[in-house]
């Protein structure tokens, strides 16, 4: 006969770390928040609704387009963020200060800009009299940056962008697509959480277009910045994690990215 | 980082040129300042190379300068002995035309006793007169040099020149020829021979020469000008001014319409030179509107695109002020008018052109400050 087995002793539960440890969830706060923001020009008869209750919202590291035909209040809306205009009512937050509140409008708005904002044109807009170093290390003295940390700091843009050769050149002396990395440079002089782009690439070809959007893009990853980009290109679509499209100043519902992409091929 | 200095520097070439246009009508007008100190220096200087304490002239009349004057040759005697006068002497004042060389030249003949009050101030070369007739002291402007002979009067009496002052011109800028006082009678009331013949004929004697156009008196020390010239007024045939008196009368009479024409000219100037400087520095603020805007679009203060253009404003100023004092200073020795350039005067007029340039960029600066950021923004 056997005698019944003796019971295996269980060891006591002990609580198992996870592999992987997991962060709790932390919603992330847009750096751009407009909310219902309408904007007219004109009175009577010649009254033009520019902006109609638009609100938008772009995250850090995002870079969107705002697409529409012309007339459609893209660039209106680029300046109304930018605090260039007035808006005539809604609320705008950049970053953590709200800037507009329906009729209220922070005061020191050009300190803000030159700040808080990076601005791209559609032509490069360099200072026809300051060498390429100039343009950029200008920006951070107005900011209050000593001369020669203006001018350390200037070459180092130019050189992370790819164009720290050119530092001594006037823009008269530089290719299109140099003017407008110098521009880039100029605007993330000081560091800026947000970068307003009017239109690019116009001036360029596919290639430097393509060249410009995957610096607009480094820029958004490496600092965090959100990037807004005013365009007609149809070239640089795909480029963009979030398009915003206006008619007639309204926010019209965005197509796929894919979507506008087939478009365009279609013609 | 200074923008102004760097525009400057990227179109160099055309700021100069600006500059240097600017330069040559700032010289205009330190030019007519210079001839209008000049003429003033020259009217003075005559009176202050005399430099009595007392003039003595014809009753009634404002003399010898400011009008004619004539008094008999012995006042002198009776001056001298006036209470407080420790040296007089009698002169005469005449504008006369030598022939140079064959070239008529003007000057202004000066007679005086020797040793006595009324001559040349020190001399810049030769000596004075020591002879009693027909030797002359000249100024170096009438371009007459030492041992030159001079022909004067209508009997053609040889002078010759001893003596060269330095700058002695008067308001009109003839220059100043020292002669005897007994040359320079005969020369004025000596006559051709037939008119001489004449005038005897017609009064059965000669005329009277001793006359003289004024008495110049130096006083005792811690004697009162106005004291002396108070006694000789009681002569009822004589009139006494001071020294003041007498400047005073050749700046407001003598030179007082050249004076005020000049003025009005400088000022006519000076405004033409400010809607000049407003006009470039306008046009210069409407070349950099783009960039203004950027700048502004950007966040850069109201205060450094004003810098921009009132720095660029000043430095047009200072610079076009320099070139046109340099051109003055280089060329004015070969102007037929005296230049003077005094210190303060220059200061002054430096102060007026910075002042115009500050208020000519006000219209720059005012365009600059309504400029539209989003101008920038413009394709």
């Amino acid at each position: 006969m056997q005698s019944a087995a003796a019971p295996v002793p269980v060891p006591p539960l002990v609580p198992v770390p996870p592999l992987v440890p997991v962060p709790p969830l932390v919603p992330v706060r847009p750096l751009v928040e407009v909310r219902n923001v309408s904007k007219h020009f004109g009175q009577g008869p010649t009254r033009v609704d520019a902006l109609v209750d638009v609100s938008i919202e772009v995250l850090p590291g995002q870079v969107v387009g705002l697409l529409g035909p012309s007339g459609s209040g893209k660039s209106t809306l680029l300046h109304v963020i930018g605090c260039i205009r007035e808006p005539d009512s809604g609320w705008i937050r950049l970053g953590d200060d709200v800037v507009y509140d329906n009729g209220w409008q922070r005061r020191d708005l050009r300190r803000l800009r030159l700040e808080r904002i990076g601005f791209i044109f559609q032509t490069h807009n360099l200072l026809g009299f300051l060498t390429s170093t100039e343009n950029v290390a200008e920006v951070i003295e107005l900011a209050g940056g000593s001369a020669s940390e203006a001018h350390r700091r200037a070459v180092e843009l130019l050189e992370y962008l790819g164009i720290g050769h050119r530092k001594n050149a006037s823009p008269s002396q530089l290719s299109g697509g140099e003017a407008q990395r110098v521009a880039i440079a100029r605007a993330l002089a000081n560091r800026p959480r947000i970068v307003l782009a009017d239109e690019p690439t116009a001036a360029l070809d596919q290639q430097r277009a393509g060249v410009v959007m995957d610096l607009l893009r480094k820029v958004a990853q490496d600092h965090q910045a959100a990037v807004i980009v005013v365009t007609h290109d149809d070239k640089i679509f795909d480029r963009f994690d979030r398009i915003f499209r206006l008619r007639d100043g309204r926010l019209v519902s965005p197509p796929s990215i894919s979507g506008l992409v087939a478009m365009s091929q279609a013609g | 980082m200074n923008l102004a200095r760097r525009d400057i520097r990227h179109n160099l070439p055309r700021f100069l040129l600006t500059c240097l246009g600017l330069g040559l009508l700032l010289g205009i007008v330190i030019t007519m300042m210079g001839i209008y100190r000049g003429s003033l220096d020259d009217a003075l200087r005559l009176v202050r190379s005399v430099d009595p304490d007392v003039w003595v002239v014809e009753a009634g009349t404002q003399g010898p300068f400011a009008e004619a004057s004539r008094i008999p040759g012995d006042t002198r005697e009776m001056v001298a002995r006036v209470y407080g006068v420790e040296r007089a002497g009698a002169v005469t004042y005449q504008t006369m035309k030598a022939l140079l060389a064959g070239r008529p030249l003007r000057m202004f003949l000066v007679g005086y006793e020797l040793g006595r009050p009324g001559g040349p101030p020190p001399l810049a070369a030769g000596r004075g007169i020591l002879r009693s007739h027909y030797e002359m002291i000249v100024d170096q402007s009438s371009g007459i040099g030492l041992g030159q002979e001079v022909t004067l009067g209508t009997r053609d009496r040889v002078f010759t020149v001893v003596g060269v002052t330095r700058a002695q011109v008067t308001s009109a800028g003839d220059p100043l020829a020292y002669v005897t006082l007994a040359d320079a009678q005969a020369l004025q009331f000596e006559l051709a021979p037939p008119v001489e013949r004449r005038e005897v004929a017609r009064r059965g004697a000669g005329t009277e020469t001793d006359i003289v156009n004024a008495v110049v008196a130096d006083l005792a020390p811690f004697v009162r000008q106005a004291e002396v010239a108070a006694a000789m007024r009681r002569w009822k045939h004589l009139s006494a001014l001071t020294r003041p008196e007498q400047e005073q009368l050749v700046s407001q009479f003598v030179i007082e319409k050249q004076r005020k024409q000049i003025g009005m000219f400088m000022v006519l100037l000076v405004i033409v030179s400010a809607v000049i400087i407003a006009l470039i520095i306008y046009t210069l603020t409407m070349d950099k509107l783009r960039a203004i805007a950027t700048l502004k679009l950007i966040g850069a203060p109201d205060r450094t695109i004003i810098g921009l253009i009132v720095q660029q404003a000043l430095a047009m100023g200072v610079i076009g002020f320099i070139s046109g004092l340099l051109l003055v200073m280089a060329t004015h020795e070969y102007f037929p008018r005296r230049v003077v350039l005094l210190p303060g005067d220059v200061a002054v007029l430096f102060a007026i052109v910075l002042g115009v340039c500050l208020l000519a960029s006000g219209l720059g600066v005012r365009v600059a400050v309504k400029v539209d950021p989003s101008k920038a923004l413009e394709g």
